[in-house]
């Protein structure tokens, strides 16, 4: 099966599929049953479908192209080095800053695989999921005997394979992308912009990661936009005179959007260049403004909508700037090489954006000929060929500023998507939407478009940029982990621990990390949509988003709350460092805080890159876990909501299954992924089986039968009561949440079965990281050409101390959470009290609102009001006085009109009327009157030629 | 110059062919009857159709050059088939008149009246 033309038309089909539903929708929606209910199942089917081809594209890619296992097994050794042999790690990692330049022609990768696998084998079941994938570590090993040896002494296999410098290495397991393109939308001369598409094992993750959680949350929002069935009275807002707002349900409405985005994120994600990407960008964010704006009535909710579209517009100007340099300069959007059409007709293949930026072997950054040239523009002359100077004008630099403004201009737009410093302010606001929207949309799917495009046009940027792109993260990262820790709106400390996160990618890839950038991408997809979705679940159950007013509701929420822990375990990180293995979370920021270190090594002066994840991390841990404590342990705040809480139904808390396997299992290799979803199907189906089928047989289905209804009543009765508290009607949907039984034994041994049955398995490769490590574009050291700071390579020398370091300020900050909120040891209130003024700045979340309204909004209104003056003042009279002008004038006309035009033909009419009549007596209608009349007008004729005939013949 | 003592020539048919039409004329100007009107008509086309006869005629008159010759004929015939389908029409009217009001008294059929 040729892979070049099977993956483009299945992803395309994955891509498109939402989009026919949203087509569906927007012609049927309303006609889809009641408040159109079938729009939900048809976008259901639609994201699933896409889920189902992405996951077939995936399985083709990586059956074809399989993930090599040279970093996995150089890793385990490393990791046995390192566990033994700490000496002897840190004379690596001082070797490696010497990077060897020289590379050898044989990489060899399958032979060095083979045989340490089999020796290997007990380590690697220990240690299976390693989510790190060293490029490079080869390369010391053979420069330095003293690491050689005991190298050597553990993997003969090695010795075989000479020096394979990282560079080198990156090459081996470098698959090159499909691109190309389905239609060519327009033709300037040589460039074109199409519709195309860019597929490497990126793409190929992310149409799975965002499939997958599309495909959860459209379930989730069934139950959850439940409401929007009936008719809804929002007692968020009162009309002008006093009445709560009533509408109809929004039901269809709400997915055929869905559907849009997920056909636009779709679109961003296999767009083959960056003109697409710029498109797809603004549906996605029209898709959000949309979303955000459900509820428009509310005028929060519109407010926060526009917030939302207005800032980003601010990043999407940079953004144009950035594609103005590059298609000003280069002639071209498209990321991978294409097709062209020179003069003469012939077909010639034109470098794409990243190979004219980093076209050799080395993948060294290289400032593009067409931007020498642009920058160049005023030395060209006449008689000199441009050809002859390119290489001069290279040395002086020329053209390497254009880079940056491209650069920083892309990473400007995703800024402004991403939440990023300047322009966070929005994404918290942007909570205003319903649940789900938040966990598609503003925390899985569109503000990771932003750090997804940072990754693919990582080879564009250059260390200048990425730097730039360290310090906004790292900002970003600390300030919003900050502002969670004061607020109080379950949504709020997600929204701003989204933005953290961010602000955790936007960092590691401005640190050289690329692969641990788009690995915590992922997995922060996974867990932030699963965390969404379980406070979506307690809002629905306790219809309010402040934390203050819940505590206690682990007894009556009991799937949210474990998945929801399991999510806080994972964003902080959970795992047992030397033993490396941990939650999903667990190996992402491990990725970044070992490239943290590694920055911190090679530039010891930017000490804040290296502070900002491990402080953020403790900051993490504690306020997902002060979120978690208050929520669901302790006792109850507000006993009337917590009386009233309840269990979601199944196609909620299912979909939160789903995720925290995920959230658990990503940064394992698949077949223990597979084992996680496994055993908890395992867990599933026993609890169902607990809670519905057993007591059947005990007593011939009577009882059972019996305690259903009854059951039923008493949540009838308990839903009623509800019903005179609030209009929400849960009742027909709630599920019959009974205690959830645990049966240790049968499910402690099935996990065991499963895990050593998956560690059996042969697929360790297939790891997400190693995935991904086909799709790195650049891992070598790179030098700014201003400033003095060194962007290291991807390494992995630090690990274990990274590992340390993340794991006890995770743990330092769950200890004081379940200090405060936990035990109750310490009291919040009075450190509230003891530090009022950091609390209220953080309270007022940096007052960055009140900044950006005395710096932009203030003098804009200021502004805006001077220009409305001078436009009712000035224009507006000037266009009155004209207006009256053309009335004098038209009344004058209509009087010469009427009097005088009119009156003339009026006159002539009467005339002509009354001779009229005169002459009416004269047709009397007798033939012999007119014979006669006829006759004697004839010879009266004949007699009057005559005379005057007479009278011309004789003259006077 | 007396025409009774001249030879026969175009002013006596001429004359005949006046009388014909004034008497045309004046059968149209009296009768009552629609079939008598009839008559006048035709009375009155075949005195002009001596006219042309006349005219035609290169052996009535001295000046023999200016006869109408086969035109003065074709003209006559014209009329005669005029007069023909006229007369066609005419009488097709007078029925239906005849049908509507029980009569053809010319006199009572003042319909057209202004």
């Amino acid at each position: 099966m040729d892979l070049h033309s099977v993956l483009p038309m299945l992803l395309g089909l994955a891509w498109v599929a939402p989009l026919a539903s949203f087509v569906l929708i927007v012609f049927l929606g309303p006609r889809m049953g009641k408040a159109g209910v079938a729009a939900g199942h048809v976008a259901t089917l639609a994201i699933v479908t896409s889920f189902a081809l992405s996951f077939l594209s995936m399985c083709l890619w990586f059956g074809h192209h399989p993930p090599t296992a040279v970093h996995h097994d150089d890793h385990a050794a490393e990791h046995h080095a390192s566990s033994n042999n700490s000496l002897a790690l840190t004379s690596v990692s001082l070797v490696r800053a010497e990077q060897p330049a020289k590379k050898a022609d044989e990489p060899a990768p399958k032979s060095e695989t083979k045989a340490p696998a089999k020796s290997e084998t007990p380590a690697k079941s220990e240690t299976p999921a390693k989510s790190e994938a060293p490029a490079e570590k080869s390369a010391p090993k053979t420069t330095e005997p003293a690491v050689e040896t005991p190298a050597k002494a553990e993997e003969p296999a090695k010795a075989e394979t000479p020096t394979a410098d990282h560079a080198h290495d990156e090459h081996a397991t470098t698959v090159a992308p499909i691109a190309g393109s389905w239609y060519s939308l327009a033709k300037f001369g040589n460039s074109s912009i199409d519709i195309g598409y860019y597929i490497d094992s990126l793409t190929v993750l992310m149409f799975v990661m965002v499939s997958l959680i599309a495909s959860c949350i459209h379930f989730y929002a069934m139950g959850y936009m439940h409401d929007e069935l009936h008719d809804i009275t929002d007692k968020e807002v009162r009309l002008a005179n006093g009445k709560l707002l009533h509408r109809p349900g929004r039901f269809y409405r709400f997915f055929q959007y869905l559907s849009l985005f997920c056909f636009s994120m779709f679109g961003v994600v296999i767009a083959g260049n960056i003109a697409m990407v710029f498109v797809f960008w603004e549906l996605v964010g029209i898709c959000s403004y949309f979303l955000i704006g459900f509820y428009y009535e509310r005028h929060s909710a519109s407010t926060a909508a526009n917030k939302a579209f207005i800032v980003n517009r601010v990043g999407d100007f940079g953004m144009i700037i950035g594609l103005m340099a590059l298609w000003g300069a280069l002639g071209t959007f498209n990321f991978g090489d294409y097709e062209g059409t020179t003069a003469d007709g012939k077909t010639e293949t034109r470098p794409g954006l990243f190979n004219m930026v980093r076209p050799g072997e080395d993948r060294a950054l290289i400032v593009p000929d067409g931007m020498v040239i642009a920058a160049a523009a005023d030395r060209i002359t006449a008689g000199e060929t441009v050809e002859a100077n390119l290489e001069t004008w290279r040395k002086e630099n020329l053209g390497y500023g254009l880079l940056i403004v491209a650069g920083l201009g892309i990473f400007c737009g995703c800024v402004g998507k991403s939440a990023q410093f300047p322009l966070h302010v929005w994404l918290p606001d942007a909570m205003e939407g319903p649940t789900p929207v938040s966990a598609l949309v503003h925390s899985a799917t569109m503000v990771a478009a932003g750090v997804y495009l940072v990754g693919r046009f990582y080879p564009v940027f250059t260390p200048e940029v990425l730097l730039t792109i360290a310090y906004i993260g790292g900002i970003t990262l600390f300030i919003a982990a900050t502002i969670a820790i004061t607020a109080t709106d379950i949504k709020r400390v997600l929204a701003y621990s989204t933005v953290s996160q961010l602000g955790y990618m936007m960092l590691a890839l401005g640190l050289g990390g690329w692969l641990a950038r788009v690995f915590h991408l992922i997995t922060h997809a996974f867990f932030k949509s699963l965390l969404f979705m379980c406070s979506g679940s307690v809002i629905h159950a306790c219809h309010t988003n402040d934390m203050t007013k819940m505590g206690g509701l682990r007894h009556k929420m009991p799937w949210t709350a474990y998945t929801m822990l399991i999510g806080c375990l994972a964003i902080a990180g959970a795992g047992i460092p030397l033993m490396d293995i941990g939650f999903s979370g667990y190996y992402s920021k491990d990725a970044i805080i070992t490239q943290a270190l590694e920055f911190r090594d090679a530039n010891p002066s930017h000490f804040f890159l290296f502070l900002a994840p491990v402080v953020g991390a403790a900051i993490t841990a504690f306020y997902m876990f002060r979120l978690w404590y208050m929520t669901f342990s302790g006792t109850p705040r507000d006993a009337e909501i917590h009386s009233h809480a309840h269990e979601s139904p199944p196609i909620m808390y299912i979909p939160l299954v789903v995720l925290s396997v995920f959230a658990v299992c990503v940064g394992f290799s698949i077949p223990f992924l597979v084992a996680g979803i496994a055993i908890a199907c395992f867990f599933m189906v026993q609890v169902w089986f607990d809670q519905n089928a057993a007591p059947g047989h005990d007593a011939h289905g009577h009882e059972s039968h019996a305690h259903d209804s009854h059951s039923h009543e008493a949540h009838a009765h308990d839903s009623h009561a509800h019903n005179t508290h609030d209009d929400h009607a849960h009742d027909s949907h709630a599920a019959p949440a009974g205690p959830i039984k645990v049966r240790w034994v049968p499910l402690l041994v099935f996990s065991a079965a499963a895990l050593l049955l998956a560690a059996t398995l042969p697929w360790h490769n297939l790891t997400v990281t190693n995935m991904l490590e086909q799709t790195r574009p650049y891992t070598g050291v790179q030098t700014p050409l201003y400033g003095e700071t060194v962007i290291p390579a991807e390494g992995h020398r630090f690990h274990t101390m990274a590992s340390l370091v993340a794991f006890s300020t995770a743990a330092l900050g769950f200890v004081l959470a379940t200090l405060f909120y936990g035990v109750g040891t310490l009291n919040p209130v009075d450190v509230r009290r003891q530090f009022s003024n950091i609390y209220q700045f953080l309270w007022d979340k940096w007052r960055f609102d009140e900044l950006y309204q005395v710096l932009f909004v203030g003098p804009v209104h200021v502004v805006s009001g001077w220009l409305a003056k001078v436009d009712k003042k000035i224009i507006d009279r000037g266009l009155d006085g004209l207006a009256q002008g053309t009335l004098a004038v038209s009344r004058l006309d209509d009087r010469i009109d009427r009097g005088w035009v009119d009156g003339f033909f009026t006159k002539l009419s009467d005339c002509a009327w009354s001779i009229a009549l005169r002459l009416r007596g004269a047709q009397t209608g007798r033939l012999r009157q007119y014979v006669v009349f006829l006759a004697v007008g004839t010879v009266g004729l004949f007699v009057f030629i005559t005379l005057l005939w007479n009278f011309a013949v004789a003259g006077p | 110059m007396n025409l009774l003592t001249q030879p026969i020539g175009v002013t006596h048919y001429l004359v005949v062919g006046a009388v014909m039409f004034v008497c045309g004329v004046v059968c149209m100007a009296t009768k009552r009857n629609g079939i008598g009107m009839l008559m006048g008509v035709e009375l009155v086309l075949n005195g002009a159709n001596l006219n042309f006869i006349a005219f035609a005629s290169p052996w009535l008159r001295q000046d023999s050059e200016y006869a109408l010759g086969l035109d003065g004929h074709l003209l006559a015939l014209f009329v005669i088939v005029l007069a023909a389908g006229e007369a066609a029409v005419a009488l097709a009217i007078a029925l239906n008149y005849y049908n509507n009001h029980g009569t053809i008294d010319v006199d009572r059929a003042d319909d057209l009246k202004g």
